[in-house]
């Protein structure tokens, strides 16, 4: 008798085919110039269910490019496994084409040269489209959204998140769970749960006084799908107060709360729930360390550490899904749900290739109406660019160097600091910066550009800290963003090693000296979780610096030395 | 140089939560062990710990703590300057042996909750805290 796990395996191997199948053939037809929207969302319906999700827009309304990491490497357990393979690796994994469209949309090389023929990926107006389409096919299809919504762009700092509010009540998501939404203050946080007619979920979203369940998030809802009674419970990103600023949403507590998860778990299969779905913003180790130690768990939507995965990964009896960043991408995700189980399923990553899907009229509409108030200072050409600025990757990203860059020449400063975020999308050699560009690589609610003294000491011991936050051999203790960014100064490690000795030969790059632990040193950054920091907006600095410069040229960064990877 | 007395509060407030280099297990929290043993050996299971894996505020970690028919639980910081920071005593007519509290760590370091069951044995759970500066999320 074949075992459900046998059963999800051969299901794995059926999808993984029919994926293979899609992208070998999109080489080819990409080749001719004929790849068309219908072939970008071909699939056979299958099963009872269909989930559709979208994770960490970060407010991208508009067409985007997206370069993916170079380097993303994995510690421990995870060292070399998805998502931590990246470029020609990553391509011979899914049996992708070099130059094809999978190649763009999901490795980083030729990036630039790709990007000239592909075009532009995302497009809120591009994914309505796509939703449309699968719910033309499964009208009762799950829409869920694993939060970084209300984040990240010009429009939605003006508006603190009521463009993608609006925007994303046509989209009509069943459920939502979050992470930078709470850096808009929970005041506002409050007022914009309050307006979306959606189940607002975060099972582990708790009251900070009384480290109780907070009461304007539930954990789960029940949704009654094909015959099949559906759980999804929702995770949202568990180290809001350390990553973030913590004043900004006091009465929250957080936490991955796993031995809760397992309760909440239980407690919907005790109702009779026959999936069970998590909407989880943990990031995508975190996520496989929690469907080994949770049992029951069907699906894991995962959002946070922008992966795109072509495949699920299976964790014992759990698939994970993994949707990529910015829009760029959409999953849908089939199951055969009977007799109270997953039996089956059938996946596919869906690029949104923006000018091959025509955009939704009533979606276009919206959007612009979003953009209208701001679109005059939005679109103001601030320079050009002569190398291709994007930001993923573990240690540096040229828009980073390009921020540092600014910071240190605009603030007077020694070293430059910026935050290893992963937001951001790309901008290509020969094109215009505009205000809107900057701001979506810098629009926070805590942008300001702080200048400040620290010891050689403090410095390292940042730097330790930071590394350890990504390269903790234990998934519970990373909180899913890269190193942060350094400018004006150079440094080696070595990810294997513990806490305190990973970070070495700091040198200051301006005289080539070691960085002396009792010397101080001015340090210019942006993005402190500290309340009360102060200093001039991050974008305004970047502004300032790029009109000075006209046309801005970043060369390679070489200063980072990374060994045990 | 343009630094303000804000600024400086702010540095000085991450310096404060900067504490952060692991703290090792030191001798007290042992000894603390072993004298409330009297040196008998301790299973690990059958006690439930929780603990964050990150803390949100060093200054206040929520931890609970229980285990099924002790009749005593002693809870440590092993790495705080001075490990002990509760003993739970259980009558027979407690409800049941748990208990939470919220204490204040001086680092990344383990905590520690050993019970006394009914019949004399004695049994751990182990918990590692990190206390981090964090800012940096994705």
């Amino acid at each position: 008798m074949i075992s459900r796990r046998d059963f999800l395996q051969v299901s794995m191997a059926a999808s993984a085919m029919l994926g293979a199948s899609g992208f070998s053939n999109w080489s080819k037809l990409a080749a001719q110039q004929a790849l068309t929207q219908d072939q970008l969302l071909e699939f056979d319906t299958f099963g009872n269910v269909s989930l559709i999700h979208v994770t960490d827009i970060h407010a991208q309304l508009k067409p985007i490019y997206f370069r993916e990491p170079e380097v993303n490497i994995g510690v421990g357990e995870n060292r070399g496994a998805v998502p931590h393979v990246t470029g020609a690796d990553f391509r011979k994994l899914y049996g992708i084409a070099d130059g094809s469209p999978s190649a763009y949309a999901l490795s980083y090389n030729d990036f630039s040269a790709l990007a000239q023929t592909y075009g532009r990926v995302g497009g809120l107006d591009r994914v309505a489209t796509v939703v449309n389409a699968i719910r033309a096919a499964r009208p009762d299809a799950l829409l869920l959204d694993g939060g970084d919504t209300w984040h990240g762009s010009y429009t939605c700092y003006h508006s603190q998140g009521q463009d993608m509010v609006n925007t994303m009540q046509l989209l009509k998501p069943e459920a939502m769970t979050f992470h930078w939404e709470f850096t808009l203050g929970q005041e506002r946080v409050r007022e914009l749960v309050e307006q979306s007619p959606f189940a607002m979920l975060g099972q582990n979203i708790f009251n900070a006084e009384w480290d109780e369940p907070a009461e304007e998030f539930k954990p789960y809802e029940f949704f009654e799908r094909g015959g099949a009674k559906i759980a999804v419970i929702g995770q949202a990103f568990p180290y809001m107060p350390i990553a973030n600023p913590g004043w900004m949403f006091p009465d929250f507590s957080f936490g991955i709360r796993d031995q809760r998860m397992q309760e909440m778990v239980d407690e919907v299969r005790a109702a009779g729930a026959d999936l069970v779905v998590v909407l989880s913003h943990n990031g995508f180790d975190v996520d496989k360390k929690m469907a080994g130690r949770v049992t029951g768990i069907d699906v894991i939507l995962s959002g946070h550490t922008h992966d795109a995965l072509p495949e699920p990964v299976l964790v014992g009896e759990t698939i994970i899904v993994a949707s990529g960043s910015n829009g760029k991408f959409v999953s849908r995700v089939d199951l055969d749900v009977r007799d109270g189980r997953m039996m089956g399923f059938r996946h596919k990553l869906i690029p949104i290739f923006s000018d091959v899907i025509t955009p939704d009229a009533e979606m276009a509409a919206a959007i612009e109406a979003e953009r209208a108030p701001y679109k005059t200072a939005m679109e103001e050409v601030i320079g050009q660019t002569d190398s291709l600025l994007y930001r993923r990757g573990n240690f540096n990203g040229s828009w980073d160097d390009l921020i540092c860059d600014a910071l240190i020449s605009e603030r007077d400063a020694d070293i430059a600091m910026s935050p290893g975020v992963r937001w951001g999308p790309s901008v290509l050699p020969g094109q215009d910066i505009t205000r809107e560009d900057i701001w979506n690589a810098t629009s926070m609610t805590y942008g300001k550009a702080y200048r400040t003294e620290m010891t050689g000491e403090f410095i390292h011991v940042i730097m330790e800290d930071v590394a350890d936050n990504l390269f903790n051999p234990d998934p519970y203790y990373q909180q899913g963003g890269d190193m942060v960014r350094v400018g004006g100064m150079g440094y080696r490690i070595d990810v294997n090693k513990k806490q305190g000795e990973r970070i070495t030969n700091l040198t200051l790059l301006r005289t080539g000296e070691q960085i002396d632990p009792a010397k101080t040193y001015v340090v210019a950054g942006w993005a402190s979780v500290n309340e009360g920091t102060e200093g001039p907006q991050i974008w305004d600095v970047v502004e300032n610096h790029i009109r000075q410069k006209g046309t801005v040229t970043v060369a390679p960064n070489t200063s980072v030395e990374v060994v045990g990877a | 140089m343009d630094f303000t007395r804000r600024e400086t509060l702010a540095l000085g407030a991450g310096a404060v939560a900067l504490t952060v280099l692991p703290f090792r297990v030191n001798a007290a929290a042992e000894d603390a062990i072993a004298a409330f043993t009297g040196g008998a050996a301790v299973a690990d299971g059958g006690v439930n710990l929780t603990a964050p894996e990150i803390a949100e505020n060093g200054n206040t970690v929520p931890i609970s703590v229980s285990a099924e028919g002790a009749t005593v639980i002693m809870l440590l910081a092993a790495g705080n300057p001075t490990p002990g920071v509760a003993t739970y005593n259980f009558g027979e007519l407690a409800g049941s042996a748990s208990a939470s509290t919220r204490i204040r760590l001086a680092g990344t370091q383990d905590v520690v909750a050993v019970a006394k069951m009914a019949d004399g044995s004695f049994a751990q759970a182990r918990s590692t805290v990190k206390v981090t500066i964090g800012g940096c999320g994705g």
